[in-house]
Parts: structure tokens; sequence; C-alpha cells
């Protein structure tokens, strides 16, 4: 491995770092790519080939993750979706369905007490949504057009 | 019987760097230097835990280039990580950023029970410090 591909790989990481740190705060695609000191689109493809998913889906996966505990807690759906850095229900209620499979309301108003009564290690673990590449089976079953589509980009200038 | 973890093998990009950044960071002494080759392995330990020792090498350390190569792309993609446990975690978190080290996480409770930080070392193993009960 070159000295360039390793520093590749090290921005990267960073990256998925800050996605991990700041996915509650207002952060898109293009800011995640300025820190990795690469262009939106080569950023996405880079972290793509290291990662098994795109910088969005990753961060929209950790974002769901969290709001998903949010609304089991009791949360509303508005609530849950600016607390984890949302700013549009739309896309949030989208990207909450594709990767759940249910809509946040339906979740939140179904029966959560086989979660409550594990220890809340149990509970992190079994709860993770997993991103669409990892769940061929729950894949299978949605539509083609349900899938995270990727952030727009800007063109490289 | 008694059975307990005498070694750890942490692969690091940069062994100096690393011997560094351990001793720096969490106080830890060099206690052997083993050369082989284009390779060393240093070992590491700390007055707090005298059995275990911290074994630092290379990713191509003893392994085919094949080896080496995919360890070292696990490395830098942040793919291991370590727990510590520390008596004083806020002290703990102060000393290793002080090292300089990136980090990850400042301490917190977290919703499933331990308070703890998490920083990553030069190469990008993850080292998470959970304060003791």
């Amino acid at each position: 491995m070159t000295p360039d591909e390793l520093a590749t790989l090290a921005h990267l990481r960073r990256a998925r770092d800050m996605i991990d740190r700041d996915y509650a705060h207002p952060l898109d695609v293009p800011t995640i790519a300025k820190h990795a000191l690469m262009s939106p689109a080569h950023f996405s493809r880079q972290f793509k080939a290291a990662y098994g998913e795109t910088p969005y889906g990753y961060l929209m996966t950790r974002r769901i993750e969290r709001a998903m505990a949010l609304l089991r807690a009791g949360s509303s759906v508005t609530d849950a979706c600016m607390a984890v850095g949302c700013t549009s229900l739309g896309s949030f209620s989208a990207s909450f369905s594709t990767i759940t499979g249910e809509t946040p309301t339906a979740y939140r108003s179904r029966e959560h007490a086989a979660v409550e009564a594990m220890p809340p290690c149990i509970a992190k673990l079994l709860t993770r949504p997993m991103p669409p590449v990892q769940q061929p089976q729950r894949a299978a079953r949605r539509p083609q057009s349900s899938t995270i589509r990727e952030a727009q980009t800007a063109p490289v200038s | 019987m008694t059975v307990s973890l005498q070694y750890v093998n942490i692969t690091v990009n940069d062994v100096d760097e690393s011997i560094a950044f351990y001793c720096d960071a969490l106080g830890l002494e060099v206690r052997n230097d083993v050369g082989s080759g284009d390779f060393r392995w240093v070992t590491l330990g700390s007055p707090d835990q005298p059995d275990l020792g911290y074994v630092l090498s290379q990713p191509h350390a003893g392994r085919s280039q094949a080896d080496g190569d995919a360890l070292q792309e696990l490395v830098t993609k942040g793919a291991f990580q370590f727990v510590f446990r520390t008596d004083d975690l806020d002290a703990t978190f102060e000393k290793v950023r002080a090292s300089g080290a990136e980090v990850l996480q400042e301490p917190m409770d977290q919703p499933w029970g331990p308070r703890d930080c998490a920083f990553r070392d030069p190469s990008g193993t993850m080292l998470r410090f959970s304060q003791a009960a």
C-alpha cells in the first residue's frame, strides 16, 4: 500500500468518525467531503469502496438508529426528526421507511415491550438498522424505488 | 488453575511513532525491543498491570505481502479497537488528549451503562476508556 493510499484511507476513516460524532448536527455529504479533502463525488465513491455503503447511507442509518431509540422512548416523529439532524420531515420519513421497513409513525405506535425488557446493550445491537446492502431479504421485498439515493453532489469545479 | 491474558498484539503503521504515543498517552514503558529482518516487535507494559505486555509491530511483520496489505487496510480503516478500564476517566481523557490523539468521543454516560470516552491511536485503532465502577 502506497503512502498516498494510506493517507486516503485515513481521511475516509476520519470522515466516518465525523459522521459517528456529529450525525445529529446539520451535516451533508459536501461538508463531510471537505473534511476528507475530496470532491463530494470522488469522496462518495471512495467511501463506498472502503466501507461498502455511501457516506449518505451511513449517515442516514446512524440517524435512523438514534431516531428509533427516541421514538421508542415516546418522542414525537417531528421531534425525533429534528433531534437527529434531519431538517425535512418528508425525507426523514422516507429514509426511515427504507431502512426499517415501516413508517416512523407506525414504529412509534407499535409495541416495544420486548426491547424495553432487554438490557440496553442488547437492545442497541438488536435494534440497529442495517444498511440495505446488508439485508438481502428485506431489500428483496421492497420496491426498487425505495432504496437510499445518493445525496445530490455539486459538480467538481 | 488460572488463565490470564499475557500479550496483546497491536498492529501499527509506524513503530517508533506508536511507542511515543503509547508511552505518552497511557504511561506505558518499553520492556523489550526485538528485531528480525526489516521488522521489530516492541513490548510495552504498564506498572499498573505488570503481567500484560502490549506488543507493537507493523502489518507486514511475519506475514506475506498480501496478508500484510489486507491487515494494514483494515487497521487504517479503523476496524480494530481495545477497551481499557480507568479509575479516573476525566484525568485519563485529559492525559490522552494532551498527547495529541484524535478524539472520537468526550467522556459521556452511555445509555447502556458505562461512562466512557474514545480516541484513535496514530494508526487508526480505537482506544476506548471506561470508568471503573
